[in-house]
């Protein structure tokens, strides 16, 4: 067993509720080798030069994910016809999170195409009404948990709407959504067992979404996987089966794992920094300049792994062909170069060139919900909750150190307004 | 006397985005002496990009052009009239109303202005236009705006092609006419050219490659059809000459400066050369007038027409008059964009001289591609056609003289075979 890298250090637990202190040495390379036994090794990018160099770089891949490989069941039959069936299956349906140009292309703009200005915005008003009503249902406690009471329900309430998905059904994408988001971590694409865990996973949501994808052809209605099943994509070709079950789990899971975290890493800071709190209190016009340093200081996707198709010279080294790649977009964040005093969490400062959704080709598509539904949640919070303290301080973590956040976040409360 | 100080006078001959930004870098270098500028349009500096775009197609105001200035009030305005005759002996600015300015340090940004249509008479017609000012742009889109049967647009370089996009976004019917096998042959090359010609051609512009306009044929005073060389005539109501720029320099004759209609010479630091070769300390050139030895290009002499250019080279010429000398020669890595309609096509490097074309991203068949251009075997140029994400890594290897063919790894590439193509220049 080799040293303890500084990625190990990354991925430690320990260091979930404070990883920067491990980023600002990071950062002391830019562009750094970390041994994990293999010839070429991993490739951290930690500061934002690099990181906004390589996200442009035509020779850095998404195709990260191994080959599918499902757990072998003991019958021949299966084992020698219907698992090399299923496993090519998914390996030419992958997410496009983890696919290049153009399949990738032409899904998102497939994506896209349904997700109009019109459609985003109806749920902008939307989203300000679940908050209140998910805060009404609170009044009179005295403690609330942010997560669950807010900050979980509201995202998941908001995609499950705009794809479609019965509101009796989404208890069941709990579950499915957190076991899929580790595909983001990397260990987890090497671990035998959670990929084992994860295509069980994929093959029970795809199961539920194949039937539901019949159901909205049977009966379209106005949302996005009736658009996406029954419309005709920009390109003119409508999306596969198999594509359009791998894409609406994608924007499921990814609407389930990730704006609660910055939701909560919202409601955190600003508890952290009561005087910001209490602006925003008598200032909501403050929310998206709050959100974009917000998406700077602790965004909730902290890391996203590619690899080099060729051998890249960049800050004075050179990454071979065929490295992982571990893009630390919240390292680049904390760049002095481009952020001046990058510890402060200060709203006010000039030019936010986050890399909280991440950059080029695969921008967050989420990145309009994520904004507003984290506008409503936080302007909410801070004019309704009456004298909010922060109970526990860390608050507990998730497990995962991609999608980073609080699994809980206890506040003690005089009430609700 | 100290550059800088407070009794010095700065004039900027021109009033477009080189001059603004070379006036706002004298100032935010330390200037305080004197500062006025010269402008031959009655307008504050606008940006002239959005006139053969978003002007036209009626989404922007052609007087909602004005750039943002961080000038103040200590500024001479003299809009309205241009520059007549420059006397260095006495180092005065004489112009067309008449007024002289004297001047201790001077910057030279008069632009250019469209070239004409050869026949004067034709060229004065109604509903012949040429666009490069902001009342261009206002007469012109009055005219497609009120429905012409049909608008021709003679000459197949970046003005044209906008403008041709521009009318199909209108919905107008459109025939481009340009004398090369494809448009933009000249500034791409005819391979990639006719892969854009195709993008043209999908939307509904009608290409006439390889022929030229002869005559203009009027009707009462009216443009009513052109004639072309091969015999064809059509029918129109508006005809866009769009036959390139002539650099405004004719002030400068008998000033004793190495002057043309190619530009106005200067050396690498930025300072004029008279016709001795000898600069003269006194005056910068910059932006489309501005003819300078570029590093990157073995020094050759380019004058370039390009929005990035104006204001680089219009503040580092700013910073050299007020004394802060910049560091080393002016050598930016030439960009360009232009949006036709939806396609964007944006470049770096400077194709001329190419040898060879590498697409090495995307397909031109489907409207979205990167092409690499290599001469003696280095990169020199890229072209990003509706993939302008991916340009500023090509643009490392253009700056680097990176050998030719380039690596042909990339995403949307199996193998790192690439295809290496004739670039097809006239």
């Amino acid at each position: 067993m080799p040293d303890a890298t500084l990625l190990d250090q990354v991925k430690d637990f320990a260091n979930r509720a404070n990883p920067y202190p491990v980023y600002a040495k990071l950062r002391e390379n830019p562009v750094s080798r970390q041994d994990d036994g293999t010839e070429a090794g991993t490739w951290v990018a930690s500061n934002h030069g690099a990181i906004s160099s390589l996200l442009h770089d035509p020779r850095v891949s998404s195709e990260t994910l191994p080959p599918a490989d499902r757990p072998r069941t003991g019958n021949p039959l299966t084992d020698l016809i219907v698992k090399p069936l299923k496993d090519w299956m998914m390996d030419r349906h992958r997410v496009f999170i983890f696919r290049d140009p153009p399949d990738h292309d032409v899904l998102r703009a497939s994506v896209m195409h349904q997700f109009s200005r019109e459609r985003v915005q109806a749920m902008r008003a939307r989203s300000e009404r679940l908050v209140a009503d998910l805060l009404d249902e609170k009044r009179g406690a005295r403690e609330i948990d942010a997560v669950d009471d807010l900050a979980y329900p509201l995202p998941v309430t908001v995609i499950c709407e705009l794809f479609g998905v019965p509101r009796e059904d989404e208890p069941k994408f709990h579950g499915w959504a957190s076991q899929l988001a580790t595909a983001l971590e990397p260990d987890s694409l090497s671990d035998t067992e959670i990929r084992a865990a994860n295509s069980r996973t994929f093959d029970a949501i795809g199961g539920y979404m194949a039937d539901l994808i019949k159901e909205k052809r049977r009966h379209p209605q106005d949302d996005m996987l009736s658009g996406l099943a029954n419309e005709a994509t920009p390109t003119g070709a409508k999306m596969g089966d198999y594509d359009l079950i791998a894409t609406s789990i994608l924007m499921l899971v990814a609407g389930h794992e990730t704006t609660v975290n910055l939701i909560t890493n919202g409601l955190l800071t600003l508890l952290r920094h009561p005087d910001e709190l209490e602006r925003l209190r008598w200032d909501p016009g403050r929310a998206p300049r709050l959100i974009e340093e917000l998406l700077r200081y602790e965004p909730p996707v902290q890391f996203r792994t590619r690899k080099t198709l060729s051998s890249i010279d960049i800050a004075g080294v050179t990454i071979p062909e065929g490295a992982d790649l571990v893009l630390l977009l919240a390292s680049g964040n904390r760049d002095a170069a481009m952020f001046p005093d990058p510890d402060r969490f200060d709203p006010d400062r000039a030019g936010i060139r986050h890399l909280g959704f991440g950059g080029s080709l695969h921008y967050c598509v989420g990145a309009p919900l994520a904004r507003f539904e984290a506008e409503a949640a936080l302007t909410a919070l801070a004019s309704r909750l009456k004298a909010p303290r922060l109970i526990e301080d860390p608050p507990p973590y998730r497990s995962g150190a991609a999608l980073r956040g609080p699994e809980h976040l206890r506040v003690a409360i005089d009430g609700i307004a | 006397m100290a550059p800088g100080s407070t009794t010095e006078r700065a004039v900027v001959v021109g009033a477009g985005l080189a001059a603004l930004r070379g006036a706002e870098a004298m100032r935010e270098a330390g200037f305080t002496g004197a500062l006025a500028i010269v402008g031959a349009e009655p307008y504050r500096p606008y940006d002239r990009p959005p006139l053969s775009k978003h002007v036209l197609i009626g989404e922007t105001r052609p007087d909602a052009t004005t750039l943002p200035s961080s000038l103040g009030a200590d500024v001479d305005w003299h809009l309205g009239s241009s520059a007549e005759r420059l006397d260095r002996g006495s180092r005065t600015l004489h112009l067309a109303d008449g007024r002289a300015l004297p001047y201790d340090r001077l910057l030279i940004a008069t632009g250019t202005r469209a070239r004409p249509w050869p026949n004067p008479h034709e060229g004065r017609l109604a509903g012949v236009f040429t666009l490069r000012g902001r009342d261009d742009a206002a007469a012109l889109r009055a005219a497609l705006a009120a429905g012409p049967r049909r608008v021709l647009v003679i000459g197949g370089g970046f003005i044209g092609c906008e403008v041709a996009s521009a009318c199909r976004q209108l919905g107008l019917p459109v025939t481009l006419v340009e004398p090369s096998p494809t448009p933009l042959a000249r500034v791409l090359g005819g391979t990639v050219g006719a892969f854009i010609g195709a993008i043209h051609a999908g939307r509904g512009v009608d290409l006439r490659c390889g022929s030229e306009v002869e005559w203009l044929e009027e009707a009462e005073g009216r443009f009513v059809r052109a004639h072309l060389t091969d015999g064809t005539r059509i029918e129109a109501d508006v005809a866009v000459i769009a036959l390139g720029a002539v650099r405004n320099t004719e002030w400068l004759d008998g000033s004793g400066l190495s002057a043309d209609p190619g530009g106005v010479d200067c050396d690498a630091a930025g300072y004029v050369l008279d016709t001795d070769g000898q600069p003269d300390p006194r005056i910068a050139a910059a932006g489309d007038v501005a003819r300078f030895p570029h590093p990157l290009y073995g020094g050759r002499r380019v004058a370039l027409e390009h929005w990035s250019q104006a204001v680089a080279q219009g503040i580092h010429a700013g910073r050299l008059l007020a004394g802060a000398n910049p560091e080393g020669p002016y050598g930016a890595l030439p960009t360009f964009w232009s949006a036709q309609g939806d396609v964007v096509v944006k470049s770096v490097g400077l194709t001329e001289g190419a040898d060879a074309l590498a697409i090495t991203l995307g397909e031109p068949g489907s409207g979205r591609f990167v092409a690499v251009y290599g001469q003696a075997g280095r990169c020199i140029a890229a072209v990003a056609v509706d993939s302008a994400r991916w340009l500023p890594a090509h643009a490392d290897l253009v700056a680097a003289g990176a050998p030719f063919p380039p690596d042909g790894a990339a995403t949307d590439r199996p193998s790192k075979g690439i295809m290496v193509l004739a670039p097809g220049f006239p």
